[in-house]
């Protein structure tokens, strides 16, 4: 069996390598993810948004707008692998030869790339929102603001993590293609290891678990948070007579 | 019966091609509970919409005590805070409790401290029957509860009147009984309420005034006792003797 001795070698001599590209692999996804959600948020608030009756500001809206639509386009219609060369080199060549650093520069590039493919999802989330839940915040005297932060965005926020947490899961395994720059996440050092142990299928077999170790938790900590924030599921009315089980819960003062 | 508080004058709202209100001329005075009726589609709950700008009107005035609210005078929101609305479909923030749904905009519009808006809410919450529910989720409530607590969540903000759009519509028999039970109390209480309504006996029994729409237009207009037995126009007459034979 000494294919599975190698595999076992692999991950003990190069446990420390492989555990610095699973770190520096969920640093990159994990924060790009968030960032790519607040970018989301913002652009799907300001294209929802009812256009000011004040000329200027109607204006510049409509501007915004155009430059969002024109960022969501490029940046869902192009590679990331090509995205981070154009980005990366691009900043070398303005400058004139400083490049910015390896792990910032990752974090930037899929921030980007990620929050075009949010922007979209976050509108959906706004438009199948109810028209009642704008007119109920309307009807009460809250301004559109008010209503989208206190009614709508918790909302959409609920109703898009599924959405957002397929979106973890390409950016965990699309990580990997920041190799092209050289960020040293779990997939360049599968390169240097397997150009150490000239074991190639045993490297890329241990990295393939890795990589499938982390979506697989990724994806069941987030199921057990939307379940979290569903509260629970039952549709007991409250304090039915046809049901003596359903309780009446009364707040404590 | 004396000082007028909203006026709808040579109102018009059109959409697209269509006309649905024309030349709609109507006042509502404190503590008066008027009645609109009329059948689906003639420009009821339009109007009623109108009223709180959820509808902008495409011509004529909306006086809020003699004051023409597009004037730039009064605030679109503390207007708001003044004409409350009650909807058909309750529409209450699903993504709160029922105390949430009510202190909410106590606290981001009327600038309340959230105890002082919990202890408001609390107020009408018990007034409308719905105390202890105040931590189920409007997905746990019944539609007459939820409609209870919309009614209650319009409450807390202490407008000066109600606008009621056809509250019951959505609810089984029994559940109209609970909320036009609410009603009728607030209506003895001298709230000032537009109520567009399809019952036709609380039309009858609670309302101080009663509207007939029909085509867009008011067709009829009077107390309850002229409306309902003596009706002038043969439009009103048509539809009442319509909807008492078909009880």
């Amino acid at each position: 069996m000494s294919f599975f001795n190698d595999v076992i070698n692999i991950v003990a001599k190069y446990y420390p390598q492989l555990l610095d590209g699973v770190g520096n692999t969920m640093l990159i996804a994990l924060t790009s993810t968030a960032a790519g959600l607040v970018i989301g948020l913002l652009t799907g608030v300001i294209r929802t948004a009812p256009y000011s009756k004040n000329i200027v500001l109607r204006v510049l809206h409509k501007l915004l707008n155009a430059v969002i639509a024109v960022y969501v386009e490029i940046f869902r219609g192009t590679p990331m692998m090509v995205q981070a060369m154009v980005i990366y080199w691009g900043y070398a060549f303005a400058t004139g030869g400083s490049t910015l650093p390896l792990i910032p520069s990752g974090i930037i590039i899929v921030s980007i790339n990620t929050g075009a493919y949010m922007a979209e999802i976050v509108r959906g989330g706004i438009i199948s929102i109810d028209r009642g839940q704008f007119e109920g915040a309307m009807s009460i005297g809250m301004t559109h603001w008010q209503t989208m932060i206190k009614v709508i965005i918790p909302q959409v926020v609920r109703n898009i993590l599924p959405s957002v947490s397929n979106e973890f899961v390409i950016n965990i395994k699309d990580t990997s293609v920041l190799n092209v720059i050289g960020v040293t996440e779990l997939y360049y050092f599968a390169g240097i290891i397997k150009r150490q142990s000239f074991e190639t299928f045993q490297t890329y077999l241990v990295v393939c678990v890795l990589y499938f170790i982390l979506t697989f938790t990724v994806t069941r900590i987030l199921r057990w948070a939307e379940r979290r924030l569903d509260g629970s599921d039952s549709y007991t009315i409250f304090g039915s007579q046809s049901d003596s089980a359903a309780e009446i819960h009364i707040r404590e003062a | 019966m004396s000082e007028k508080v909203i006026e709808l004058v040579h109102l018009q709202k059109q959409f697209g091609e269509n006309t649905v209100l024309r030349d709609i001329n109507l006042s509502v005075s404190k503590g008066e509970v008027l009645s609109i009726i009329g059948a689906s589609g003639s420009g009821k709950s339009t109007m009623l919409r109108c009223i709180n700008l959820l509808e902008t009107p495409t011509s004529g005035q909306i006086l809020y005590h003699g004051k023409d609210i597009s004037s730039g005078d009064i605030r679109l929101s503390q207007y708001r805070t003044k004409v409350g609305m009650v909807f058909q479909s309750f529409n209450l923030f699903n993504n709160m409790t029922a105390l949430g749904n009510c202190v909410t905009g106590q606290v981001s519009v009327l600038k309340r401290s959230r105890e002082e808006a919990e202890a408001v809410a609390m107020k009408y919450l018990e007034k409308v029957g719905m105390a202890p529910y105040i931590n189920a989720r409007p997905s746990q409530l019944s539609g007459g509860q939820k409609q209870r607590v919309a009614i209650a969540r319009a409450l807390a903000m202490e407008p000066e009147v109600l606008l009621f759009d056809e509250p019951t519509s959505a609810l089984d028999p029994q559940m109209v009984g609970e909320v036009l039970d609410v009603m009728r109390s607030l209506a003895q209480e001298g709230l000032t309420m537009i109520v567009v309504t399809h019952e036709m006996a609380f039309a009858r029994d609670v309302s101080t005034n009663v509207v007939f729409m029909s085509g867009g237009v008011i067709c009829e207009e009077g107390s309850p006792k002229e409306i309902f037995e003596n009706p002038k126009d043969p439009k009103t007459r048509d539809f009442l003797s319509r909807f008492l034979l078909g009880r």
